[in-house]
């Protein structure tokens, strides 16, 4: 059986099976217990587990991200919630110097099973400081997995097996999709981590994208299907590890890639995907991989400026124009 | 080693009316004035959805503005919060840009690019409101740095939540700015909440006043519900900052009437909470004391009240008939160098 639920929903359905399961799993962050989260998402998590395993932080992001990584060295498994991705800049040592370096500077000895969660991307008209993804940034870093997701069945199977995973998992959710809907069972189920899903078949060119994008690229590949154009729609799910064989294998299909990715350009998830295409399928290529980002800028307030920064349908259409050599 | 004053003098004696004087008395009115209509005017364009994303206003907060107009000096210096549109009209930015900022418009006083959280004036030694909860503190001593590095007797007003009170970043800038007796008047508006989270909740340390103590730092509680004590503790600080003695840090006691962003209806708290402050609103307070002391008429006061209506009318229409910015301007001011190779692809 299962039933529509919205992204909120899966992600605490996720959390709260895997602190029934395993009585080391908590969730600490600002605002998640009393006010029943920022976004909801912790919703009625404080009435059922209780004030020792659903924490309300003060705004302390470097101490308590810490906080999680010494619990999590010390044989507990916590969930530690950024109210927005933007703010966890302040626990990066915490994040970056500790969390991903205890198993290799402990020679082994030490793991930590934590995950940093909470939702990354620009969210309407939040200006520079509140506006940016960090899936690159924190991909970057060996030692750390990197989830992106906002469909809810993936959502909250990806995020069961972030809680289970023994190492530091960064999970990343998107501010303006949490009411997103989907089917969702009733029934347990894990989603692996590093696995990315084909979202629609087709043969003419293959988009990727993960996040929120991926609902600018669906309408753009409903679009382009009335035009007559077959585009094949790769959800990343995970960014770290990265799924090259799935790209790969649609790239033999397509012969031509796209690749939608909020993130600024330079460095970003998508010149790496561009890259290793090059490296690993230059044979198949019929044309250049063409990526669509942000603009490289920092994002600003006014609303012209919102949608000169984000990609959307119109630029994905425009873009796969160009590696099919269409004329506009 | 400095001296250290740690009080709570909240409950000090009232101030005599008769200590000020007519215009400063009018000017802090005005200014309380002009903030609570500022506001109440971005809450109703927010409602029509002319303003977006995140709006913190500052009714209730209002007393500080005053005492900010009255006690600072123009070429002090003052960084503060997102909650900072009251700080910013208390600065002298013009209501007009504001709005039209409010409105993403291009003759918004940052051209559209920071709304409601970051205004900017370099006119105004206004060093903006800032969005990541706690940065502006250790940015407040800089400036404080900055002063005392070239030499003058100009102070950094640092302003900050309470729920600010509990990051890192204050405990290291207090550390640095008392050990190198930077001119720095560190300011916590306690409103007694950060978002949903009463500052109990964040602490044992409920008198934030206190934290000051740890590092020599004289510090005290003040009433932010009048002008006149917070007018006064700008004032006492200021003294012992411009005398080179170092920082200061006031703990300021206030409230805001309305939730913590336009989109929380704020049921942590309660009613009659909320009403004992309302019972104290400084305006009202303000006003009943101009008119039974005789500080001024009623027509005096209503004449203020006029042409602050206008002036915020003529606010929200300057705002609504500016132009939007040009998508292009998203690449103007990321670096000051001119011809920036973006990456275009
Ligand atoms: C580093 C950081 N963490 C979290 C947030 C989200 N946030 C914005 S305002 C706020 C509450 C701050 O409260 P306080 O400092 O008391 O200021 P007030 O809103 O009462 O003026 C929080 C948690 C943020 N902007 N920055
Ligand atoms: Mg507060």
């Amino acid at each position: 059986m299962s039933r529509i639920i919205t992204l909120r929903d899966s992600l605490r359905e996720a959390m709260s099976e895997e602190m029934r399961r395993d009585e080391n799993v908590f969730l600490m962050g600002e605002e998640v217990a009393q006010y029943n989260g920022a976004y909801k998402v912790s919703k009625g998590m404080l009435d059922e587990f209780g004030e020792k395993r659903v924490i309300d932080t003060p705004i302390a992001e470097l101490g308590f991200a810490g906080i999680g990584v010494g619990a999590a060295m010390n044989g507990l498994r916590p969930i530690v919630e950024f109210m927005t991705w933007n703010f966890a800049v302040l626990a990066f040592d915490q994040i970056v110097n500790n969390a991903a370096k205890t198993l290799t500077q402990s020679g082994g000895q030490f793991t930590c099973p934590i995950v940093f969660r909470g939702p990354s991307g620009s969210a309407g008209q939040l200006a520079q400081q509140h506006s940016q993804t960090f899936e690159s940034w924190m991909a970057n870093t060996p030692g750390l997995k990197v989830i992106s997701i906002v469909d809810p069945y993936d959502a909250k199977g990806l995020l069961k097996s972030a809680i289970r995973d023994e190492d530091p998992v960064c999970f990343m959710e998107s501010e303006m999709l949490y009411g997103l809907k989907g089917e969702v069972p009733e029934e347990e189920y894990l989603v692996p981590i590093g696995k990315a899903a084909i979202r629609k078949e087709g043969s003419d060119v293959t988009i990727v994208s993960f996040n929120k994008m991926m609902e600018v690229c669906k309408i753009a590949v409903d679009e382009l299907a009335k035009e007559g154009i077959s585009a094949e729609l790769i959800d990343l799910r995970t960014i770290r590890p990265l799924d090259y064989d799935t790209l790969i294998n649609s790239l033999k299909k397509t012969n031509r890639m796209v690749v939608v990715d909020e993130s600024w350009p330079f460095a970003g998830v998508s010149a790496e995907i561009a890259y290793a295409m090059q490296k690993h399928a230059f044979d198949y290529l019929d044309a250049p991989i063409v990526r669509l980002n942000a603009a490289d800028t920092s994002l600003s307030y006014s609303s012209v400026y919102v949608e000169e920064y984000l990609p959307n349908p119109t630029k994905v259409i425009k873009a796969v124009k160009e590696v099919m050599y269409i004329n506009a | 080693m400095a001296e250290t004053l740690t009080k709570n003098s909240t409950d000090k004696a009232k101030s005599n009316s008769s200590l000020y004087n007519k215009d400063t008395y009018l000017k802090w009115f005005e200014v309380m004035y002009r903030v609570r209509r500022f506001e109440e005017q971005a809450l109703y364009a927010y409602s029509q959805q002319k303003i977006r994303g995140f709006c913190h206003v500052y009714i209730g907060q209002e007393a500080i503005a005053g005492g900010i107009a009255t006690a600072l000096r123009p070429e002090d210096k003052l960084v503060t919060a997102y909650r900072q549109h009251g700080v910013a009209l208390a600065r002298g930015l013009d209501s007009k840009s504001c709005m039209a900022e409010l409105y993403g418009k291009a003759t918004g006083v940052v051209k559209g690019k920071g709304g409601s959280m970051h205004f900017f004036s370099k006119e105004h030694n206004y060093f903006g409101g800032n969005g990541i909860v706690g940065a502006q503190i250790p940015i407040g001593a800089g400036i404080g740095l900055a002063e005392k590095y070239r030499g003058t007797d100009n102070l950094s007003m640092t302003m900050f939540g309470d729920g600010a009170a509990r990051q890192g970043a204050l405990y290291e800038s207090f550390n640095m700015a008392m050990t190198w007796k930077l001119p720095v008047l560190f300011v916590v508006e306690n409103n007694g909440y950060a978002m949903g989270t009463s500052v109990e909740r964040t602490s044992n340390v409920h008198d934030l006043y206190k934290i000051g103590a740890a590092f020599d730092m004289p510090s005290e509680a003040i009433d932010g519900m009048r002008p006149e004590s917070v007018h006064e503790g700008i004032e006492r600080a200021a003294a012992h900052i411009r005398a080179g003695k170092g920082p200061y840090f006031l703990e300021i006691k206030t409230y805001r009437y309305k939730g913590h962003s336009v989109s929380d209806p704020g049921k942590y708290r309660s009613k009659d909470e909320l009403q004992e402050y309302k019972d104290k609103d400084p305006i009202i307070i303000t006003e009943r004391n101009i008119i039974d002391n005789n500080i001024a008429s009623l027509e005096e006061i209503d004449t203020i009240k006029n042409n602050i209506e206008t002036e915020i009318s003529a606010a929200m229409e300057f705002a609504e008939n500016s132009p939007l910015p040009m998508a292009s301007d998203l690449y103007n001011d990321n670096y000051v160098q001119k011809d920036y190779p973006f990456i275009m692809d």
